[in-house]
């Protein structure tokens, strides 16, 4: 199993969520709107909720169509932790599905397994260009851990100091 | 949605949904390719006009459709697309495939 709770410290936590959800395509809007509205109070700018929304549709597509392989079985679960701690943003997408032997090279911008299903291989390529730090876990059989982290709000500190 | 697909001349445009995610594109794809086949369009034109959303699933439609009409000849083009979608297909490397045009 891929770890997912670890010792946190609780003292810098500023708000914490937790989602599960079937790995089934509607809920990929889904997940957009519940992390959009988890961030909503830190007053992003729209460029960073548009960046966050990418990357949670990036890491909940890969989850449900390669994680799943594309099965649309409501038995299939896909978990999204949010954490706050001040203005650091961190998201984590978890799948149980067949996972990943070689995660470097998943991340490389157009290596894609599926081709036949029109992947434009761009999914980690875009996490990565939008969020600030990506770390991803993927064990054979076990599944898959997506983590990112992005500093909210940096619109407003720039618009304070000019 | 039909009336999001039209062919004019050799083209045929389709108007983007609001938001463009995996569970969008493979209906817009299926509609497109079936466009394609049918009424033997060259070109595909892509209005990103409404559209507020969008991740690499939308690259795999343009993608997908340059491959189909390529090879005689066609081309893609992106009308209406706004700085962050130019710059997903910037950064994907479809700059050299799509013709963005105002």
């Amino acid at each position: 199993m891929i770890e997912v709770t670890e010792n946190k410290d609780y003292r810098l936590i500023t708000n914490e969520m937790r989602l599960e959800f079937a790995a089934v395509s509607d809920n990929e809007a889904f997940a957009r709107m519940a992390v959009s509205a988890f961030i909503a109070p830190l007053n992003p700018t729209l460029e960073e909720l548009s960046d966050v929304k990418t990357a949670v549709s990036e890491a909940v597509t890969n989850a449900i169509i390669h994680g799943y392989e594309n099965r649309g079985s409501v038995l299939d679960r896909v978990l999204m932790n949010c954490e706050l701690k001040g203005s650091i943003f961190m998201v984590e997408i978890i799948d149980r599905g067949v996972g990943m032997e070689d995660v470097g090279r998943a991340m490389e911008p157009l290596y894609t397994t599926r081709p036949e299903w029109e992947r434009s291989g761009m999914g980690f390529a875009f996490m990565e260009a939008f969020m600030d730090d990506l770390e991803v876990l993927s064990e054979p059989d076990q599944g898959t851990l997506v983590r990112m982290y992005k500093k909210i709000g940096l619109g407003s500190w720039i618009v304070s100091e000019e | 949605m039909e009336e999001d697909f039209k062919v004019i001349d050799n083209c045929l445009m389709i108007r983007m949904p609001i938001e463009v995610d995996h569970h969008k594109s493979v209906d817009i794809s299926k509609r497109a390719d079936r466009y394609i086949v049918s009424k033997k369009v060259g070109n595909v034109v892509f209005d990103f006009e409404r559209t507020t959303f969008m991740d690499s699933s939308g690259v795999g439609v343009i993608l997908g459709r340059y491959k189909k009409i390529s090879c005689f000849g066609g081309k893609v083009y992106a009308v209406h697309a706004g700085n962050r979608i130019r710059r997903m297909l910037l950064l994907s490397g479809l700059e050299n495939i799509v013709e963005i045009m105002e």
